[in-house]
């Protein structure tokens, strides 16, 4: 049987692909923000993912590899961020509404 | 067909299947905190098996130290995006939930009565809460 990686590779990028589509969708009718959020970062990590697959195809996985390994660490940073605004935490001193 | 392709197959096919019970369980599960809990644990597993599954595909490759030491550097950097993957994504799944803690989102409880609900009252309740109270 002769079996071809690369169109396998091929299989496995458009599958990723496909289920991007749930997330998109709770991305768009979420009830909440956060659940938006958290559709983000699995879209984030998916595409992260999708890199290492796009450099297997090209045949520069050591280029793509690196490209992955960025977006991953700014996805995290991102939905950390988006955590820590959305993060009702009291001020650092004194009182609420101390200021006004 | 080595027996590294062969390897790599089955840990990318086992990867998409967790994605993809990963991408049910975002679509069907009706509660805030469930759905945290599918995508959390889903998306970890499976990006790291589909990762690693290149990463034993590219053994392929490597035939001497000397000569293909570029591919062993690929193979450490895959095996460095899984390993971050595996700290980062439950820590921010873990700190989108406290702040949708902190903002209120209720869970669905199976007990709708609170005083036939003895894990409700262990429960820290949201901040919300406690300022009507």
């Amino acid at each position: 049987m002769n079996f071809d990686f690369d169109s396998f590779t091929l299989f496995t990028g458009i599958a990723l692909l496909v289920l991007m589509i749930p997330a998109t969708y709770r991305l768009a009718t979420g009830p909440t923000a956060i659940d938006r959020i958290v559709s983000i970062n699995i879209i984030g990590t998916k595409s992260a993912v999708i890199l290492v697959i796009i450099g297997s195809l090209f045949g520069r996985v050591e280029m793509f590899v690196d490209f992955a390994l960025t977006y991953a660490l700014l996805n995290f940073i991102g939905s950390l961020a988006a955590a820590r605004y959305l993060h009702k935490t009291p001020p650092a001193r004194g009182q609420v509404g101390e200021d006004e | 067909m080595s027996i590294f392709t062969i390897i790599a197959v089955v840990l990318i096919c086992v990867g998409l299947l967790f994605f993809l019970g990963a991408a049910v369980g975002i679509m069907r599960f009706g509660d805030f905190y469930t759905r945290m809990h599918a995508a959390g644990k889903g998306d970890t597993l499976s990006s790291l098996l589909v990762l690693l599954g290149f990463g034993v595909y590219q053994l392929n490759n490597f035939q001497s130290f000397s000569e293909s030491w570029p591919v062993l550097l690929v193979i450490l950097k895959l095996i460095a995006i899984s390993a971050f993957i595996l700290l980062t994504s439950p820590t921010a799944t873990h700190a989108l939930m406290d702040s949708g803690w902190e903002d209120g989102i209720e869970p669905e409880l199976k007990n709708d009565k609170p005083e036939t609900n003895a894990l409700e009252e262990d429960m820290p309740q949201p901040k919300q809460k406690e300022a009507q109270a």
